[in-house]
């Protein structure tokens, strides 16, 4: 890998240790993918839950905070996914002191580092949008590929420690998606229905994502009509990178690199036709039981039209079953300002703010409450927790709200 | 990336992400979908198709060596940067790229011998 002087000085240590083992770290993942050399970012987005972090990660993030102060903080601004726990919730969710203890941990030694704890998955919605054709180090699958397709920006996946390693050194390998040529679709989908609910789109994300199968695929899509909208776009884009690892898609006439197929797309790529029964099988193939232990809506946070629309659903009605609603703590002052949070946990919900459900030790929860049975109108949800022990279910915000009430799914 | 290792292979055409396939704790699969669910991976070299999911198999795999719960080695067909960059942290092995399907060539349950700086994977009479 070409290095410049600046980083040879850092790689020699010049700039102190945290730089220089941070250098090393992106080094190595560079010249695995063959990059050229690195390019300068201008954000990094951190995903880091003490329960991927584990003892040993928060061991080896405390030892980086204990180098010297003006040696050890990041130097463009970085900001963190969501974290285990809301600690306002921790009873709700059945978390014990431990867990709590660990991710306080954590928080201090990412402080300590000049970290922004942002703890947010829609950082696109709430604190800042990449635009187009900036870099970045951009963590969660879901932000990497809302940023890399609705915005156009440039961004791989970068897990916890390269996104960290990324902040500090103010840039990242020249690899993948960084690059215009690893940006050309390699397959393209002609979707012949326009989804309407949120759960919808994100089992068409979750059906795309199938198809595509691995991070190197690049699917452009055509059909539907209309413009999507942005939390339409989230729940596709996070459920197809859940899928699919997939992190970026074009849209012909939507996302801005394709204004029209041949922007993006060469002739004779593989193609496919994505029909309303392709995302009725995948939701359907979840349908195990009517019976529901436990609401949830998480992955992505909702944002504050979402939760808007969930408020007015959940007006004057009881729960039987708990519901939780997981936001940014962004969002979460305005939704107690405006009164969605009330209208919500009136009904017996409870609103949530700066984690993720299955960021927060899922599994424990499960043993902790005796929820097994779960309903979510989220596909990215449904996705990830069959392997934490849950029988997932997805259906839309407005069969999820009135299973909380019956306690079954119809 | 990574030494040299000799030891049993695991193998499926099917993905890998350790946040959704793994229970951690057991060491076994735990995904019902996965090919290889309720076999422990703990010393196993993995031989897989593709990385799957999310960002949290780079702490997860650096975490899960410090418990000593952690594959032998991971050989996959392609790979995302997330399982290059938790290779890189959790100090796991890792062979990617063939010109083959990997999960083919490799009979489940052979002895094999991986050498990352060699590019290669070889089976054990």
């Amino acid at each position: 890998m070409k290095l410049n002087d600046e980083e040879q000085d850092i790689l020699a240590g010049k700039f102190g240790l945290l730089p220089q083992q941070a250098l090393a770290h992106q080094k190595s993942v560079g010249e695995f993918f063959g990059a050229a050399d690195f390019v300068p970012v201008t954000q990094a987005h951190i995903m880091a839950d003490t329960e991927s972090l584990g003892e040993a990660g928060v061991l080896w993030l405390e030892k980086l905070a204990t180098i010297t102060e003006g040696q050890r903080q990041v130097r463009v601004p970085t900001i963190t996914d969501p974290r285990g726990t809301d600690f306002a919730k921790a009873a709700t969710l059945g978390q014990t002191q431990a867990m709590l203890d660990l991710e306080r941990r954590a928080i201090d030694a990412f402080v300590k580092l000049g970290v922004t704890m942002t703890d947010t998955c829609i950082n696109y919605q709430t604190v800042q949008a990449p635009i187009a054709y900036e870099h970045v180090a951009y963590g969660d699958t879901g932000v990497v590929i809302y940023s890399n397709s609705v915005c156009a920006a440039r961004s791989n996946f970068e897990g916890g420690p390269s996104a960290l390693a990324a902040g500090i050194t103010g840039r990242t390998p020249r690899y993948g998606f960084h690059l215009p040529e690893q940006r050309r679709a390699t397959l393209r989908v002609v979707v012949d229905f326009t989804p309407g609910t949120l759960n919808e789109w994100g089992a068409l994300g979750g059906v795309i994502g199938r198809l595509a199968g691995n991070y190197w695929a690049v699917p452009v899509i055509e059909g539907g009509e209309g413009v999507p909208k942005s939390d339409q776009l989230k729940h596709f884009g996070a459920a197809m990178a859940s899928f699919g690892s997939t992190a970026l898609f074009h849209w012909v006439g939507i996302t801005p690199e394709a204004r029209q197929l041949s922007d993006v797309a060469s002739a004779g790529i593989p193609s496919h036709v994505v029909s309303k029964t392709d995302i009725d099988v995948l939701q359907k193939s979840y349908m195990v039981d009517d019976r529901v232990d436990v609401v949830v809506f998480s992955a992505p946070q909702l944002s504050l039209y979402e939760l808007r629309d969930l408020a007015a659903l959940c007006e004057g009605r009881r729960f039987t079953v708990p519901l939780l609603a997981v936001t940014s703590p962004q969002v979460k002052p305005d939704a107690d300002r405006m009164g969605y949070t009330a209208r919500i946990e009136d009904a017996g919900g409870s609103v949530l703010s700066g984690m993720c459900f299955y960021q927060s030790y899922a599994r424990e929860i499960a043993e902790a409450k005796g929820w097994n049975r779960l309903a979510t109108n989220s596909a990215k949800l449904v996705n990830i927790l069959g392997g934490y022990g849950y029988r997932p279910m997805l259906a839309s915000m407005e069969s999820c709200v009135n299973a909380a009430v019956s306690g079954k799914l119809a | 990336m990574g030494r040299a290792v000799r030891g049993e292979a695991l193998v499926a055409h099917d993905g890998f992400s350790a946040r959704y396939d793994l229970d951690r704790i057991k060491g076994v699969f735990s995904r019902p979908a996965h090919k290889l669910v309720g076999q422990s991976y703990v010393g196993k070299i993995l031989v897989l198709d593709t990385a799957k999911g999310g960002v949290a198999t780079a702490w997860m795999l650096h975490e899960m060596q410090a418990r000593g719960i952690v594959p032998l080695a991971l050989v996959l067909n392609s790979v995302n940067p997330i399982l290059a960059q938790g290779a890189a942290l959790g100090d796991v092995p890792m062979l990617a790229g063939f010109d083959e399907d990997i999960t083919a060539a490799i009979p489940h349950g052979a002895q094999v011998e991986v050498d990352p700086q060699a590019k290669s994977i070889s089976i054990l009479v």
